[in-house]
């Protein structure tokens, strides 16, 4: 699983940079690979409920272990899926451009990262694979060599590695106190009396911090927008599924599988938390609405919706849980959907910000059919997958008895419809005032490379919303997830 | 490497030379913790060795080889001695035999700058040679023995038995050069041609800083160090991390960074002697003894690693300066990936040895609750960080205006690059490692640590 994409980029690394050929076609087969992987073992594990299990001893007193949960195998699925088709993207972006060995090396690796963070069986697991994705993130944000990449990528190591340093207190501490931690054994802290209570209290706040960095919450989101700078691929890789949603699945692990959410719900720790993910939500509303530039508004939106899971998971209500589960991977599709479109727009007309946009619906239709539809699934139209997550989230923000929350929900709605609709009123009503300039000529609108992965991830976004009472989707998953748990009713 | 294999299954060793029983005898002792550190040198000079071949077979170095090999196999001798002795006497004469060479290797290059550096080293490290000389004297005026396990036995205090201690471990620690008393190694190391700095660095220092571990631990055993000596020790050890890394933050010649570098990262060792000496629990004693070894190792190859790597750039662009380091990524693939790999072994990030030896070392700080060090290990990671990721962001950037690079041997490359590996590697099989230090190591703490 873990070698399928880590040797696929080491070999990369030593390609020559002209063999293209070679090495789309080991990307694609490395990320096909697994995407295989990943649903025979989804198939094991939910239909003959075998659990792959793979461990070696570190001799530290704990153990190097690997797992695939439900949970586990949702974020794999996301990941796997995702990396195929922004893989496939990324070839026709950089088509033509520098430095390409490189960047799909640390590609790989980074996706490497990912899988093992999803299929961490400890918490220490989990922390060595989170060190390793910031290491290999960095180069894929300076990856322009610009003076802006290099100040954005000091920018993103500073907040990254000090988060880092965070957590692997917190992650030393509570193995001091409390020997290693797997995800199994959920409650193993509620045994500790209540004499270690405040420290459990200080470790969980070290812990959310080191981890809200990635996470973005608010005030640790800095590093986000300014990272920005990186090739669309990569933003979209970062934010939907590796760096931020390794942070937001982190904090899940966490709440659920390490502290268990109705213990540290008793400690008072999540109320807290959600007033803290509420905040975020508003913020970056708020702030994703002044901004010019589309890949900042979507940045800002990120730091926004990202929250959201935050959010189901500090309020003890099945239904929120789902809603949590369930937007870890909902936010993933749509969000890469309209990173794909904005990458679009900037390489074959381009246009970054805003305002240029008036009428590009008409010169590229399929790209502005697809952030339209994801941006509809952002602000949470049913029968959109942003819909689905939401109406759990306040569902179980009722249920859970904090009905503020859902002023929140609609707040941020309202604020999400107010970022995003104007831009798609633009693109597709605004009459455009000039000539189109073409940066890269292609038969359709843009290289079929560039257009199918968009396609197939708003189809997904879509279809996730449609059919979410199956039980293979996303929302059927997420609440076999908190079945698992014991949680859902 | 055979002896590693008998030390794994038996546990201790010792052997006199010369049919001489203690007292007067030279003595030789192997445990678990020697024969890590001679792994250690075996590991580092082979590699070093056959980096050096190449090194010195250029014309610009050439008449610098006939100096080389002779001092630099004589030092390599010394310093397996040193970790085989087992009375206080000979390790003074070994020490010195030490000092000497490596002292005269600083200065092979022949420019002004590397004289004035290696006659600064050479004048510490003589200093350093004389207190712990003296301390010696006393314990023998004192006791009238010079075996350590001998005077591990003795356990009378009083005023004398302290200055020997004191004067012994101002000695060794100027050797070692802990802060403040690192003042002579940037200017020696930077100095020195790469394979002479990657010896000084990663089994030089070390050879004192074992020295140190054995007074403290064989000789004294608790008896005569004071937990207040062993927090000066500690808070020293603490601001040596924090001022060698800010320090190498603020260079711009590569291997001047390394070189201060080093002192940071040698300032973690000495947070074992807080630790030993005021944990009450045996368990995390032996953690953070583990940890403080552990690093070393790890150390030694990453810094090692570095410096050769600094060589080959050295070798390709003419200059150390940070800014000539533009554009090796595409043309020195390999070297820029030992670079990233040593350095990640020294920021202590998963999974290499540099983050086993912190791990360890943080779960003992904690479990002794003194809470004042973990500074250290946090604060030093960040700004290893930083120094290390000043390096690496130059090597992203494509600059134009630097022609690059010239030609540089495909072994030493590879040398450099093993080291590297190794580093990393280690963390993935520590189990072993810390088996040979906590179940075999020993007599160092068999006296009054071990269960």
């Amino acid at each position: 699983m873990l070698s399928s994409s880590f040797f696929t980029g080491l070999i990369i690394f030593f390609l020559k940079e002209q063999s293209t050929r070679l090495r789309t076609a080991l990307n694609l087969v490395g990320a096909a690979f697994k995407v295989i992987a990943v649903h025979y073992m989804a198939y094991r594990l939910l239909v003959l409920d075998h659990i792959h299990q793979a461990s070696f001893s570190m001799g530290l007193g704990f153990d190097f272990v690997l797992r695939v949960d439900f949970l586990s195998l949702m974020f794999l699925a996301l990941s796997s899926n995702l990396w195929l088709v922004t893989t496939l993207y990324a070839v026709g972006y950089l088509e033509g451009s520098p430095n390409r060995s490189r960047f799909f090396g640390f590609f790989s690796l980074c996706v490497t990262a990912c899988t093992g963070i999803a299929m961490a069986g400890n918490l220490i697991t989990f922390f060595i694979f989170y060190e390793f994705l910031t290491l290999v993130t960095y180069p894929l944000v300076v990856h322009r060599e610009t003076k802006v990449a290099l100040e954005a990528g000091r920018t993103y190591l500073w907040y990254t590695i000090l988060g880092g340093a965070l957590l692997f207190l917190g992650v030393v501490w509570l193995q001091v106190i409390a020997g290693p931690l797997e995800f199994v054994d959920t409650g193993a802290l509620e045994a500790l009396g209540p004499d270690q209570h405040n420290i459990l209290r200080i470790i969980f706040l070290i812990l959310i911090m080191g981890l809200g960095v990635k996470a973005a919450l608010v005030p640790l989101h800095g590093w986000l927008p300014v990272a920005m700078v990186a090739p669309a691929p990569v933003s979209a890789l970062l934010h939907a599924v590796a760096v931020v949603k390794a942070g937001a699945f982190g904090i899940v692990r966490v709440v659920f599988d390490v502290f268990g959410r109705d213990f540290a719900g008793f400690l008072g720790l999540l109320a807290p938390l959600a007033v803290a993910a509420s905040f975020t939500i508003i913020y970056g509303s708020l702030r994703a609405l002044s901004q010019n530039d589309l890949k900042k508004r979507l940045a800002y939106s990120t730091v926004s919706q990202i929250s959201y899971i935050t959010l189901g998971a500090a309020v003890i209500a099945s239904f929120s849980t789902v809603g949590a589960i369930v937007h870890l991977v909902h936010q993933g599709i749509m969000k890469v959907t309209l990173f794909f479109c904005a990458g679009n727009f900037a390489e074959i007309l381009g246009l970054h910000n805003i305002r240029d946009l008036k009428g590009v619906g008409r010169r590229m239709p399929v790209t502005a059919i697809m952030f339209t539809v994801a941006a509809f699934g952002m602000i949470g139209i049913p029968p959109m997958a942003g819909f689905v997550s939401k109406w759990y989230l306040g569902l179980g923000s009722l249920h859970g008895g904090s009905g503020w929350i859902v002023g929140v929900l609609v707040t941020s709605s309202l604020l999400n419809a107010a970022y995003f609709l104007p831009v798609v009123h633009s693109i597709w009503f605004e009459p455009s005032g000039r000539e189109w300039k073409t940066i890269r000529p292609s038969r359709l609108e843009a290289p079929w490379m560039l257009l199918v992965p968009p396609i197939f991830t708003a189809a997904a976004a879509l279809f996730a919303g449609l059919f979410a009472y199956w039980n293979w989707s996303p929302l059927g998953l997420a609440r076999q997830i908190a079945l698992g748990m014991g949680v859902y009713p | 490497m055979i002896l590693t294999g008998h030390i794994y299954r038996d546990g201790a060793r010792r052997l006199n030379l010369g049919g001489w029983t203690e007292p007067l005898g030279i003595g030789l002792y192997v445990d678990g913790l020697s024969v890590l550190f001679i792994f250690l040198t075996g590991i580092v000079g082979l590699l070093v060795s056959i980096y050096s071949v190449l090194f010195f077979t250029r014309e610009k170095n050439q008449d610098q080889a006939r100096h080389f090999w002779p001092l630099w196999l004589f030092l390599w001798g010394s310093l397996n001695s040193i970790f085989f002795i087992s009375d206080i006497f000979n390790a003074y004469v070994v020490m010195e035999l030490v000092s000497i060479s490596a002292a005269a290797l600083t200065a092979l290059s022949g420019t002004s700058v590397s004289l004035v550096a290696a006659l600064r080293y050479f004048l510490v490290a003589m200093a350093g040679s004389m207190a712990f000389l003296l301390g010696v004297g006393f314990l023998y005026a004192q006791t009238g023995l010079l075996d350590m396990y001998l005077l591990g036995a003795v356990t009378s205090k009083g005023p004398l038995m302290a200055l020997a201690l004191g004067l012994m471990s101002v000695g060794l620690i100027m050797k070692t050069a802990l802060f403040p008393f690192h003042f002579w190694l940037p200017s020696a190391h930077g100095e020195a041609p790469a394979p002479v700095s990657a010896i000084l660095s990663a089994l030089v220092i070390k050879g004192s800083f074992y020295v140190l571990l054995r007074i403290w631990l064989t000789v004294f055993q608790g008896s005569t160090a004071t937990p207040e000596a062993a927090v000066l020790v500690g808070f020293f050890g603490v601001a040596a991390v924090i001022w060698g890394s800010y320090q190498a933050i603020i260079q711009t010649r590569l291997k001047l960074i390394i070189a201060y570098s080093s002192v940071g990262q040698i300032g973690y060792l000495f947070l074992l002697f807080p630790l030993t000496f005021m944990t009450p629990d045996p368990a995390w004693k032996i953690e953070a003894w583990t940890a403080c070894v552990f690093q070393t190792i790890s150390h030694g190859l990453a810094k090692a690693a570095l410096f050769l790597a600094a060589g080959n750039l050295i070798q390709a662009t003419g200059t150390d300066n940070l800014k000539s380091m533009r554009n090796i990524a595409d043309r020195l693939p390999m070297t820029t990936f030992t670079l990233a790999l040593a350095g990640v072994s020294l920021m202590g990030l998963p999974p290499s040895g540099g983050f086993v030896a912190k791990w360890m070392l943080l779960q003992s700080i904690l479990a002794s609750g003194q809470w004042w060090l973990a500074a250290a290990p946090i604060l030093g990671g960040l700004l290893t960080a930083a120094y290390i990721f000043r390096i690496l962001s130059q090597t992203f950037v494509s600059d134009d205006q630097i022609s690059c690079c010239g030609p540089v041997s495909f072994i030493m490359e590879k040398s450099a690059m093993l080291l590297a590996l190794l580093s990393i590697l280690i963390g993935f099989r520590s189990k072993e490692v810390i088996f040979l230090l906590s179940e075999r190591v020993c007599h160092a703490i068999q006296g009054g640590i071990t269960p």
